[in-house]
C-alpha cells in the first residue's frame, strides 16, 4: 500500500507562473503560453503522469453533475425553489425533483426560507445553469445539528485517501457527519462533541497544508474528547 | 442591517447556545470582543485611526479646514460626521450614496459626539462671525463582521482625539491639538429571543429584533440613545442596557486610553 | 501637469526631491488577504500611498442586464475616501473616478479567464486611504493581488507603474510634487508573461525619444512590482505551513 505521492514538495504557484518548460501537457487550471505551461490560479503544482496543473488554494465552486451539496433554500417560486449551493448562481430545484408531490403553487409547505437540504447535482450545461434534485437515495431536508462552511477545495482534505479522516472524525467524536462537495458540512451529534468536531473541521481547512495532519487532528480530538473505547482505524464506513 | 438568507440550523443553533448563555465565538452575553486601536495611521488627514472590534472593521478620518460658520452660530465651530457602508466591507452592501443604514449609523455616533460635547467647538472660531474651523468626520466600514456602532463610534472618537488642528497649513497660526473634554462611548446591544446580548456580531444581528444602543460620557452620565431594529424592549430591559452601557463603557474607555 | 513651481525637482546630480535617482520606484509594500469578509483582499503601499483592494466573486451578476451569457465581467469600483487628500473629497464618484474605474476593469478583464463564468460578474473594490499620486497604478497592483488571493483563475497577475517627466528628465513613479509640477505622467500595467500593455494613459508633452524611455524605465519597473506581489501572494501560504510544523 506504499503508493509515493507523485507530488514532491507542496510548491505553491500563483497565476502566470511557469509550470513546465520541458513539453509536459497542461492539466487543471494551467495554460500553455510560447511552449511553456503556466499556472491560472493560485495553488499548489501538481504532476500527473505527463500532466502538470495546479490544485487551487482557494476560490468558488463550481458544480459538477454527480456532486453531492448542501444547500439552503434562498427563494420559492410556485413550482420550484432557489438554493444557494454556495456557487456563483443560485440552482433551482423544480418541483418534479422532490420526493413529494407538490401542487402548484404549494412549495412553501415543503420547504421555506433558511431550510438546508442535501442534493444532488443533475447537470450543468454550457451556460453553467444548475439542475439538481432531491430524488437519489439520502437526499433529503436535513434538519437539526451544524452547519460548518468550508472552502470547497478543502473538501478532498476533509475526506482524505479514501474516507480516512472522515472516518476518523465520525469515529473519534460519535458525530453523523455529511460532506457536500460544495463545502458545506453538516454535523449532528452530542453537543460537546458536535462542537469537537466543528472545531476539528475548521482545524482541517485552516491547516490543510500542513504534514501529518491525519495524526494532528487526532490528538486535538483527543485532548478534548478523552476516548472512551479504542478507536478503530478500520472502520471503513462513509 | 442587510439581508441575506441564513440557514434555520444555524439559527436554531446559536437559540440554543444563548438559552444556556453561550455565544457561537465562546463569549459570554456581555463580553465585547477584542479591540484594536491604530491611530495617525492616514497622514493626509487631520487625525485619523483604524479600529478592529473582532473581525469588524472599520477607519474614520478627520479632516479641518477654515470656513463660514452657520448664521445662527457665528462664533462657533462646524462638527459634522459622515459614514459610508462600502462594497468592500460586505457581500450586501452596495455601491452608491448612503442609504439609511448608512445614515442612521452616522447619527447616531455624530450625537454622541456632539452631545457629549466632546469636541469644544466654542474654541474652533477662528474670526467671529467669519471664520471658524469646520471639522469633517469621515467613517468608511472595511470589513462587518456586525455592531458597526460600536466600532464606528471607537475609530470616530479615537480619530478626534489624535486630530491636530493645521492652522500652519491656513496661515491661522500654530497648529494645536483639537480641544476634546471627554470620550463618548456607545454600547450596542441586540435582543435575540428574550435576551438582551452586548456587542453583537453578524449573524447574531440577523436574527435580531431590537437594536439599543447607549453612550455615555467619562463620569456615566447618558449622552445618546438609540432603538434600532424592528423589535421592543421592555423598562426592565433597558435599564439593564443603561447599566450595561455605564459599565462596559468605562471598560472600552480605559482600553482606548 | 498643468502646475508651476520653482522648487527644483531633479537636481545636477539627477537626485530627486525624496532622494531618488530617476530610475528608482519609492518603497513598496504588498500584503495578500488583509480583509476577513472579501474572497481576496490586498492592501499596498507605494511610498505614501495607502490602498485596500477587495474582491466579490465570481458571483450573481447585478444589475441583471449587465449579465453576458458567454463570460463574467469585472465590475472595478475605485474610489477615494474622504481624508484621502490634502483638501477633504467630496464622498462618491466624480468623473475622474469613474473613468480609472472602467479602464482598470478593463486591464483585468483582459487577464482573468472570464469565459469559465458566463453570467456571473466578479466585483473588484479598490479604496484609497491616502493619496499621494499614482493610486491608480497602487489600486491596480493591488487588484490583482485581490484576485488571486480570491483564488480567480487568470492568465497574469498585472503589476501596474507610471513614469513621467520633470524638469525635462524622465522619471519613474512620479511622486505628488512631480506630478503636480512636471510635464508629463504616463501610467502603464502590463501581464508580465509577455509584456503586453493592459494599460495606459498618458497626459503631458513627451518627444517620442522620452517616451520610448518612459516606457522602458515603466516595463522594467513592472517586473519589480510582479515580483513583489508574487512575494506577497506566497508568503500567505508559507505562514500556515511553519505553524503547521510546529
Amino acid at each position: 500500500m506504499e503508493k509515493r505521492n507523485a507530488r514532491q514538495t507542496r510548491e505553491i504557484v500563483v497565476p502566470g507562473d511557469i509550470l513546465d518548460g520541458t513539453g509536459m501537457k497542461p492539466g487543471e487550471n494551467a495554460y500553455v503560453l510560447d511552449g511553456k505551461v503556466r499556472a491560472s490560479v493560485m495553488g499548489v503544482r501538481n504532476v500527473f503522469q505527463n500532466t502538470v496543473g495546479v490544485i487551487p488554494l482557494k476560490g468558488c465552486y463550481m458544480p459538477t453533475s454527480g456532486d453531492t451539496v448542501i444547500g439552503v433554500i434562498v427563494d420559492i417560486g410556485p413550482s420550484n425553489w432557489l438554493v444557494d449551493i454556495g456557487a456563483p448562481y443560485p440552482a433551482p430545484l423544480h418541483v418534479n425533483e422532490v420526493p413529494w408531490k407538490v401542487e402548484f403553487g404549494d412549495t412553501s409547505r415543503y420547504l421555506g426560507m433558511g431550510n438546508a437540504v442535501l442534493l444532488k447535482v443533475l447537470s450543468v450545461d454550457e451556460s453553467k445553469k444548475i439542475q439538481v434534485t432531491m430524488k437519489d437515495s439520502g437526499l433529503r431536508k436535513i434538519e437539526g445539528g451544524r452547519l460548518v462552511k468550508i472552502s470547497h477545495s478543502k473538501v478532498s482534505r476533509v475526506i482524505d485517501k479514501s474516507g480516512s479522516m472522515i472516518s476518523m472524525l465520525k469515529n473519534m467524536t460519535d458525530c453523523r457527519i455529511t460532506v457536500g462537495q460544495n463545502g458545506m458540512i453538516w454535523v449532528d451529534g452530542d453537543d460537546e462533541n458536535a462542537d469537537v468536531a466543528v472545531l476539528a473541521i475548521k482545524m482541517i481547512e485552516e491547516k490543510a497544508q500542513a504534514r501529518d495532519l491525519t495524526e494532528k487532528i487526532k490528538e486535538f480530538i483527543e485532548s478534548k474528547l478523552p476516548q472512551s473505547e479504542e478507536y478503530d482505524d478500520d472502520e471503513g464506513e462513509e | 442591517m442587510s439581508n441575506e438568507i441564513m440557514s434555520e440550523i444555524k439559527r436554531d443553533h446559536i437559540m440554543n447556545l444563548l438559552a444556556d448563555g453561550k455565544r457561537q465565538d465562546g463569549r459570554g452575553i456581555t463580553d465585547v470582543r477584542e479591540i484594536k486601536v491604530e491611530t495617525n495611521c492616514i497622514e493626509s488627514a487631520d487625525g485619523s485611526a483604524r479600529v478592529k472590534l473582532g473581525k469588524t472593521e472599520v477607519i474614520a478620518g478627520v479632516k479641518i479646514i477654515p470656513g463660514t460658520p452657520f448664521g445662527d452660530t457665528p462664533n462657533i465651530g462646524v462638527l459634522t460626521t459622515g459614514a459610508e457602508l462600502i462594497p468592500m466591507a460586505h457581500p450586501t452592501f452596495e455601491s452608491g450614496p448612503p442609504g439609511e443604514d448608512a445614515i442612521e449609523l452616522a447619527r447616531v455616533v455624530d450625537r454622541g459626539i456632539r452631545e457629549s460635547g466632546m469636541v469644544d467647538v466654542e474654541k474652533l472660531c477662528i474670526v467671529p462671525g467669519e471664520e471658524v474651523w469646520m471639522c469633517f468626520v469621515d467613517i468608511y466600514a472595511l470589513d462587518y463582521d456586525g455592531n458597526l456602532f460600536d466600532a464606528a463610534n471607537l475609530a470616530a472618537v479615537c480619530a478626534l482625539k489624535s486630530a491636530i488642528i493645521p492652522a500652519e497649513q491656513y496661515g491661522k497660526g500654530e497648529n494645536t491639538p483639537l480641544p476634546v473634554t471627554c470620550t463618548p462611548i456607545s454600547v450596542t446591544e441586540v435582543k435575540v429571543g428574550n435576551t438582551l446580548i452586548v456587542d453583537p456580531d453578524y449573524d447574531e444581528e440577523q436574527i435580531s429584533s431590537a437594536r439599543p444602543t447607549v453612550t455615555t460620557d467619562d463620569v456615566g452620565n447618558f449622552r445618546a440613545m438609540q432603538k434600532g431594529g424592528r423589535g421592543s424592549i421592555t423598562l426592565d430591559e433597558l435599564s439593564l442596557c443603561l447599566d450595561r452601557a455605564v459599565e462596559i463603557g468605562a471598560e472600552s474607555r480605559k482600553i482606548i486610553g | 501637469m498643468s502646475g508651476h513651481t520653482d522648487m527644483v525637482l531633479v537636481d545636477e546630480n539627477g537626485m530627486r526631491i525624496d532622494g531618488r535617482t530617476e530610475e528608482q520606484h519609492r518603497p513598496i509594500k504588498i500584503e495578500a488577504g488583509v480583509l476577513s469578509n472579501a474572497d481576496g483582499s490586498a492592501y499596498v503601499e507605494i511610498g505614501k500611498n495607502k490602498v485596500l483592494a477587495a474582491v466579490y466573486g465570481p458571483r450573481e451578476c447585478h444589475p441583471r442586464h449587465l449579465q453576458n451569457p458567454t463570460k463574467a465581467i469585472v465590475q472595478c469600483k475605485y474610489n477615494m475616501q474622504a481624508f484621502s487628500v490634502s483638501d477633504r473629497k467630496r464622498p462618491g464618484p466624480d468623473r475622474r473616478s469613474i473613468e480609472i474605474s472602467k479602464i482598470i476593469s478593463e486591464a483585468l478583464e483582459r487577464v482573468v479567464l472570464t469565459e469559465l463564468y458566463p453570467r456571473a460578474s466578479i466585483d473588484v473594490y479598490i479604496e484609497i486611504l491616502q493619496a499621494n499620486a499614482g493610486t491608480r497604478c497602487a489600486g491596480l497592483t493591488a487588484a490583482s493581488v485581490a484576485l488571486a488571493d480570491a483564488g480567480i483563475p487568470m492568465r497574469d497577475i498585472v503589476p501596474a507603474i507610471a513614469a513621467g517627466k520633470a524638469d525635462g528628465h524622465v522619471l519613474l513613479d512620479l511622486n505628488k510634487e512631480e506630478d503636480n509640477y512636471g510635464q508629463a505622467d504616463v501610467p502603464i500595467a502590463i501581464m508580465p508573461s509577455t509584456d503586453e500593455i493592459v494599460l495606459l494613459q498618458m497626459d503631458g508633452n513627451m518627444t517620442r525619444e522620452e517616451f520610448d524611455h518612459a516606457i522602458e524605465l515603466a516595463v522594467n519597473a513592472c517586473h519589480e512590482v510582479h515580483d513583489l506581489q508574487v512575494d506577497a501572494l506566497k508568503r500567505r501560504y508559507s505562514k500556515p505551513a511553519q505553524e503547521g510544523s510546529e
